[in-house]
């Protein structure tokens, strides 16, 4: 009846323990705070309901936050056993223990962190800065989020029920991640958990390709367009063309394990080079998937804070195309050590060090830009700059371990390990962090306080070289990833601790980044956004108010040139004839989405478990829900004109 | 305020119909992934019986012939969607609903055949990645069945709505895109496997 599900599921090691209640309590704190303020209602029809991306993107985000916070937990702990695991003392974690800590830390930072704060940030940003009222397909875009929701819930939940995480590396190389291997729900979850958020993914790649290319306001055609958006389509394009590469591979690992298939086993033909090749097929788009958006942030960063228009906007689109064909022509970098030959590897080098060249291209458009500009040093300028130098030191390494020789030397080497780190955490997570602090006005109507940001930037950017410097150089003595004992004769052991002072230093700067939002929400009097342009900024968002109203723009701009509002405040024949409001169309609130979301979890759980009648059972409800929404047929209301002359009325009051 | 729906409704075809051809691509990358593994598996039999031994090819002409009417039939439906005409695009939908069923109902036996004689997708690596690749095709005619059922009964129930026109465009287009597919299946899986 229910599977393999019994009561013995329930975690019996203390640490998995603590997690589960820390989580429980965190939780529970939740649901009793919300109880006590009495606002679920509010909640569930002002959000969880909500099919406006302003507010689906903070869900967003705030997802994304709360699971980065785990994947940090997991990083201090691996780096507290690696400083204290030496010789006769083994640390306070078991290997196998250490080996889910080091899945899980991947899993979370790369599928429910970074994506979640882009796809929050897509959201946020992206229909603003086209001057649109919505994306294409509202529904779509709430089922995508929940979609993202019911993953990182069954992520969560396998430490809760079965007690163990897959303890395979984060992306569950075959054999090990077949069932004869990996015999525990670990990988089931970890299958499941990214399935159903890879399929949330892949909807919301199509929908918001569908909404640059179709809904942008007149008059912005394609070169006219944001740098922002330019790479948001970037990364959407290497989504649609990356991620069914994912879910079919995660299927075939799937039915390896479920109804016994010989995709990847060792035996039976089964061959696991294949999984290796289909996941790094996905696996190193993906990469791109992450920084393009990081590189769009910082493109219009860069212009704000130094008073010019970006430099070379038409080499900034060249080099995007050339980092989205190439990414698809290097995967095999991941594994030069296969065996592939000396003819493939050569290949593979070359075009991995061609990536160099467009990424340089865009590198130097920046620094152009600041040239001979005024520039402001806000905070998300400090994260520019921090990007600068960790980016290309990265970079630079990724070149070295782009020339195969060396790379059979420095695979699964420490050395890697620091180089993904830098590009990863000193280029996604700075872009995002800067483009936080950049929107933040925006989105909620005042400002971050200044003082704290710039002291969490130097933590970060201090922790991050404290932490990952003395790994470049581990990396080159030898020491390979993923160890959680070694000898003491190695000489290791300072290096490593110096490591962990660095972690301790980024979670100082994360205590200063909660510090800096407590603060900045308390005196938010002091910070408020009374223009909707609080950084005398370039592109249409800032045209609007700050917060923007439910409906984006109560009339739709018309763009003439890029750095479109710049030019509409600079253009000296204001003409802004009070053009009469009309109704505007918006799409109603509705439940589906979660009951999707609620479905797709419980699907997921069924399958981990073999409950085999509960699965279908779903899937069906799935169904159900689709033929519901596609039988009705009027899923919009309509704010009459008069109501949206209230709404900006009262606006422009509170800005006088 | 008519002419405002009808642009509308205009709008959203564009935007929809578009949105829809990005999905069949998506679709179209997931079907490569499974051909490349059909094509690095399918000599490793391990033991177990090849192409050659388990392909019928006058059965899976029929199967093939089928499948390409039923295509037919359905753009057949939408050329009567598009002049209005709720009776006949019924009687076409159904004529593509029992075609697809009837393509469904001898995959099914082929699969089961196999099965009974000891050749299921646990025999080898080559049957796993048979089963899956052409078993996720069945998959999708399994949707795109269910899909047009639903959609038969709500015009046939209403009769042809605004939005119907864009329905039956996406789903036609569903439909040619399985048969694109099918026709990859039928040279690269039982032609070449036939072969050798």
């Amino acid at each position: 009846m229910w599977g393999k599900l019994n009561t013995n599921v329930i975690p019996h090691d203390l640490v998995t323990l603590g997690g589960v209640a820390s989580m429980a309590i965190i939780s529970l704190a939740a649901v009793g705070y919300i109880s006590y303020k009495r606002r679920w209602k509010w909640l569930w029809r002002e959000w969880i309901t909500s099919v406006d991306p302003k507010k689906i993107g903070v869900m967003y985000i705030l997802v994304a936050v709360l699971m980065g916070l785990r994947g940090v937990i997991d990083a201090a702990m691996m780096r507290t056993q690696q400083a204290i695991s030496v010789g006769p003392h083994h640390g306070f974690l078991e290997p196998d223990h250490y080996q889910q800590i080091f899945t899980a830390h991947g899993t979370i930072m790369i599928f429910f962190l970074a994506m979640g704060l882009m796809f929050g940030l897509f959201n946020l940003i992206v229909p603003l800065q086209i001057g649109s009222r919505d994306v294409a397909f509202p529904y779509l875009n709430a089922t995508s989020f929940w979609l993202f929701f019911a993953g990182a819930m069954l992520i969560n939940l396998s430490l809760a029920v079965g007690g163990q995480f897959a303890a395979t590396g984060w992306l569950a190389y075959p054999p090990l991640s077949e069932l004869s291997y990996s015999p525990g729900v670990g990988v089931d979850y970890w299958i499941w958990g990214l399935q159903i958020a890879g399929i949330g993914s892949l909807l919301s790649g199509i929908n918001f390709l569908v909404t640059i290319l179709k809904m942008r306001a007149p008059g912005m055609n394609l070169m006219k367009m944001p740098m922002f958006c330019w790479s948001v389509l970037g990364s959407l394009s290497l989504i649609i063309f990356a991620f069914p590469i994912l879910t079919a591979t995660l299927t075939m690992l799937a039915l390896d394990r479920t109804i016994g298939t010989h995709f990847f086993t060792s035996y039976f033909g089964g061959n696991p080079m294949m999984y290796v090749n289909l996941i790094w097929a996905w696996g190193h788009p993906e990469v791109y998937i992450l920084i393009l958006p990081a590189f769009g942030i910082f493109s219009e960063v860069v212009p704000t804070f130094s008073r010019k228009p970006l430099f070379g906007y038409t080499s900034m689109v060249w080099a995007i195309w050339g980092i989205v064909l190439l990414s698809f022509l290097v995967w095999l970098h991941h594994f030069f050590t296969m065996g592939a030959g000396a003819n493939v590897n050569a290949f593979f080098g070359i075009m991995t060090m061609a990536i160099a060249v467009p990424t340089g291209v865009k590198v130097f458009n920046w620094l152009f830009t600041m040239y001979r500009g005024r520039i402001q040093f806000k905070t998300p300028m400090l994260w520019f700059m921090g990007f600068v130098a960790t980016f290309t030191l990265g970079g630079v390494a990724g070149v070295v371990m782009a020339v195969p020789p060396a790379d059979f030397q420095l695979h699964n080497s420490l050395f890697l390990v620091a180089h993904f780190h830098t590009m990863i955490i000193g280029g996604v997570v700075f872009g995002m962090f800067a483009g936080l602090t950049y929107w933040f006005p925006k989105i909620f109507g005042f400002k971050l306080n200044e003082r704290l940001g710039r002291y969490a930037f130097w933590c970060w950017f201090i922790g991050f070289l404290l932490a990952f410097v003395p790994l470049y150089i581990l990396g080159l003595m030898g020491a390979t990833r993923r160890l959680d004992h070694y000898d003491a004769s190695l000489g290791w052991q300072q290096l490593f601790i110096v490591a962990a002072i660095g972690v301790a230093v980024i979670i100082a700067g994360i205590g200063f980044q909660i510090l800096q939002l407590y603060v900045s929400i308390k005196n938010r009097d002091k910070n408020i956004d009374k223009t909707g342009d609080p950084w005398n900024g370039r592109s249409l968002e800032w045209s609007t108010s700050s917060p923007p109203p439910i409906y984006n723009y109560a009339t739709i701009p018309v763009v003439k040139d890029r750095d479109a509002y710049w030019v509409m405040k600079h253009s000296k024949n204001e003409t802004s004839s009070e053009t009469p409001y009309v109704p505007i169309r918006l799409p109603r609130n509705t439940s589906l989405p979660i009951l999707t979301g609620f479905l797709a979890f419980v699907f997921g759980f069924a399958i981990i478990w073999h409950i085999f009648w509960l699965a279908p059972l779903c899937l069906l409800g799935i169904i159900a829900t689709l033929a519901i929404r596609t039988t009705g047929d009027d899923h919009d209301y309509t704010i009459p004109s008069s109501d949206v002359a209230k709404i900006e009325a009262a606006t422009r009051r509170g800005y006088a | 305020m008519k002419e405002d729906t009808a642009k509308s409704e205009q709008v959203l075809q564009d935007k929809t119909v578009f949105g829809f051809w990005v999905y069949l691509m998506t679709d179209c990358v997931l079907f490569a992934t499974l051909f490349a593994t059909y094509a690095v598996l399918r000599n490793n039999t391990y033991g177990g019986p090849s192409g050659q031994v388990i392909f019928s090819l006058p059965f899976v002409l029929l199967e093939t012939l089928i499948l390409l009417t039923s295509s037919f039939s359905i753009g057949l439906a939408w050329l009567a969607a598009q002049k209005n005409n709720k009776q006949l695009v019924l009687k076409l939908m159904a004529v593509t609903i029992l075609l697809g069923a009837a393509f469904l109902v001898l995959e099914l036996r082929e699969f089961n055949h196999l099965a009974a004689e000891g050749n299921s997708w646990r025999r080898s690596a080559f049957l796993t990645s048979f089963f899956t690749l052409v078993g996720t095709h069945g998959l999708h005619i399994t949707a795109g069945l269910m899909w047009m059922a639903v959609m038969w009964l709500r015009i046939y129930k209403y009769g042809l709505f605004k939005s119907s026109l864009r329905k039956i465009t996406m789903l036609t287009l569903f439909w040619h895109f399985l048969d694109v597919v099918w026709i990859f299946i039928f040279s690269i899986v039982y032609l070449f496997g036939v072969i050798g």
